[in-house]
């Protein structure tokens, strides 16, 4: 092995276990109680920012932590193992808010809030789906309209990730006309600015601790200062930002899937039936490494993304690629998890029931399966 | 004030320990490894003394290369930099001889151990380090705060506490709850990569003991599961096959 390679693996080794010892101690013992009331856990953001896991990718400069993707890849699926929920809002604060302004913003944007951000003092949140525009997101509806130095803003943004809890807010919104790629523009807004209010949240199948809200702005004036990168750059920007966030969605699914497994890998050792552990059956063993294959061609898929990103090139096909398969066998394995646990595994006393409603988000948040398909099959017909 | 903690590398503590070679040499395929646990507690004190009053720490470990991932977790956790000294560390007399060398000259004030090692669980390196330094040593040492140069103690004894105070320098073999315990954070994980970590040879030191042959207790017997309806059952093996009622 390459001493680079070594270097990324021993710190991933050390990555990994101080999150399962945080893990064991900040989350699993609260996770049932979040899930069931729907508590976005706010103290905990501040805990994982002092452990510098709100700012993985951002560079010490700006009070992050430095790191690259593979290490990335090993913080999201390593809370994700432990609660996908968690996973979620960790990916969106450091994928979308933090990478928003980390990959377009300037010196001086960067400067004022990426160490608020890193350090986890403020929750970021990012907004481009709208009620009405989903998949098709370059069609939006919220408009800003110039108006001196500032941008008047209005309508309403759907699903956002922290969109009560969060103190910042990066929104893409439209400047232009519809339909023109070039036609929208990024934004970052304060908590509190006078017009932009937060509204309805989800009661959600599962990730329900992870806050989604509806985010409403009416005649919201944000200054032209707060523009991120130029006016019309907002759209593509925000598919590169997705680029990278698929692939910690890919992590998020890799880190459910794993939790699923082992679950089921125990449960299967002990639970007894016709006189012998369940795990002795073909049909049960069969299963648990169909499981464990998947999940490590998904890791495979996912470690190549990260790799790719790591080195600067092109990383669209591989991080759709990712994503779409991660985030299906996760589904497919947190399915099989419930089905070793057989009544248990229905029950909220056994962890993968939560596995299971957790992991459907995956095939759906940051651009659907059939969104993924269509940007590998671009990718390769053209 | 400068701090020396000395660290074991020791499998975890949920391994399966298996022994080759005709019982004399311990099975370290598929073992995980950390850092003492006691250790553990010994390294977090010394970061709370360095950051409540300002210090520089330095981790110690008599062992082979592979210790050296071990090495930089403490580096992580917040020491300043880090010696290796490369030996298989044989027996407690030869592993106390290397730290003694390595600490002689250098004007620790402090030593910090863990109160006893979790594989072979000798209590004793503490002890042998201070006898060759010729400065006292405590151990099972619960808390350890610094005023001045006096250190103020508590030490477990059996059914209670003791309460001491001596002068640095010295060594403590340490415990729970001398510090809450701490996990590295990201920063620390990078940083520890670019903090020293110095390698050096071992002294010539006599081997006062040999080792003969290791052996595992006896195998856990096979588990009778019993119908919770048949109770009279139950009782009749305890009684007659367990002999225990
Ligand atoms: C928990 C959660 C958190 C989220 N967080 C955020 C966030 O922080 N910020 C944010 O901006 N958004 C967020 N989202 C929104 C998410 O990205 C969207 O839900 C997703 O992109 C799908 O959009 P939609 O829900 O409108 O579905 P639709 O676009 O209406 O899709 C409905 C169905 O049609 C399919 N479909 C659509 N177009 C095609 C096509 N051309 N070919 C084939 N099939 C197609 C889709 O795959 C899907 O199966 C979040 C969503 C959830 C559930
Ligand atoms: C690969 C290997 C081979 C070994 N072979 C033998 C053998 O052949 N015969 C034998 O008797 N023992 C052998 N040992 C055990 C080894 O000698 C003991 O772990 C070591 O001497 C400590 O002894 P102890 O248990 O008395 O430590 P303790 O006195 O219980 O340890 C107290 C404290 O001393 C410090 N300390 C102990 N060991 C070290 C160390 N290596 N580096 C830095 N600080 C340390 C720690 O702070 C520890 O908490 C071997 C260990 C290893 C890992």
């Amino acid at each position: 092995m390459s001493k680079e390679a070594t270097v990324v693996n021993e710190n991933n080794a050390m990555i990994r276990d101080m999150i399962r010892d945080f893990a064991e101690k900040e989350i699993r013992p609260h996770m049932r109680v979040w899930d069931e009331t729907q508590e976005f856990p706010v103290p905990l953001f501040r805990k994982m920012g002092a452990l510098g896991l709100m700012g993985v990718l951002v560079p010490h400069e700006y009070d992050g932590s430095g790191f690259g993707y593979q290490e990335y890849v090993t913080v999201i699926s390593e809370i994700a193992r432990v609660d996908g929920s968690i996973g979620l809002s960790v990916a969106a604060h450091n994928s979308l808010c933090t990478g928003h302004l980390l990959q377009f913003g300037n010196e001086a944007q960067k400067k004022k809030w990426l160490p608020k951000l890193a350090s986890g003092e403020w929750i970021g949140a990012w907004g481009l789906t709208e009620p009405n525009t989903g998949s098709d997101a370059a069609r939006m509806n919220t408009v800003a309209v110039k108006d001196g130095d500032y941008y008047v803003i209005n309508g309403s943004k759907n699903f956002i990730t922290h969109g009560k809890s969060g103190d910042i807010f990066v929104v893409i919104v439209r400047t232009g006309e519809k339909g023109d790629s070039r036609g929208m523009t990024a934004f970052s807004i304060v908590k509190g600015t006078p017009g932009f209010s937060s509204g309805r949240k989800e009661d959600k199948l599962g990730m329900r601790a992870s806050e989604t809200t509806e985010l409403i702005f009416e005649d919201c004036r944000v200054h032209k200062d707060n523009m991120i990168g130029a006016e019309g750059e907002g759209f593509i920007q925000s598919l590169k930002v997705l680029d990278g966030g698929r692939i910690s969605i890919a992590a998020l699914a890799l880190g459910i899937a794993r939790g699923a497994l082992e679950a089921s890998i125990i449960y299967a050792g002990q639970r007894h039936q016709f006189g012998k552990p369940i795990a002795s059956f073909q049909g049960i063993s069969f299963k648990l490494a169909d499981m464990a294959t998947k999940i490590e061609a998904a890791e495979l898929l996912t470690r190549r993304a990260a790799e790719l990103k790591d080195n600067h090139q092109p990383v669209t096909k591989e991080s759709a690629m990712a994503k779409y398969y991660a985030s299906e066998i996760a589904v497919e394995v947190s399915t099989e998890a419930v089905q070793i646990f057989g009544g248990y595994g229905y029950t909220k006393d056994y962890p993968v029931e939560k596995y299971y409603r957790d992991s459907k988000l995956c095939t759906i948040g940051e651009g659907t399966t059939e969104i993924q398909k269509i940007v590998i099959s671009r990718s390769i017909l053209a | 004030m400068k701090i020396l903690v000395c660290i074991t590398h020791v499998p975890d503590t949920t391994s399966r320990i298996a022994f080759t070679d005709g019982d004399t040499k311990f099975d370290s395929n598929g073992v995980q490894y950390i850092i003492g646990p006691y250790d553990d507690y010994a390294v977090a004190r010394a970061v709370e003394l360095k950051e409540s009053q300002g210090a520089t720490i330095t981790v110690v470990n008599v062992g082979r290369v592979e210790t050296e991932p071990t090495i930089r977790k403490a580096l992580a956790i917040g020491a300043d930099d880090a010696i290796r000294i490369n030996a298989e560390p044989e027996d407690s007399y030869f592993v106390a001889k290397q730290i003694a060398n390595v600490a002689k000259d250098s004007g620790y004030d402090l030593i910090l151990m863990g109160r006893e090692s979790i594989d072979f669980n000798g209590g004793v390196v503490h002890g042998i380090v201070g006898e060759l330094l010729e400065i006292p040593s405590v151990s099972s040492v619960m808390k350890l705060d610094i005023d001045g140069n006096v250190a103020k103690i508590a030490r477990e004894i059996e059914g209670g506490k003791e309460y001491i105070e001596l002068e640095m320098p010295f060594v403590a073999g340490c415990q729970e709850p001398i510090a809450e315990w701490k996990i590295p954070n990201m920063r620390g994980i990078m940083t520890a990569r670019s903090k020293p970590l110095n390698v050096v040879d071992p002294v010539d030191t006599d081997h006062l003991d040999k080792l003969v042959r290791f052996e595992l207790p006896p195998p856990k017997g096979d588990i009778k599961m019993i119908d919770p309806e048949h109770m009279e059952e139950l009782v009749s093996l305890l009684k007659n096959e367990a002999k225990v009622l």
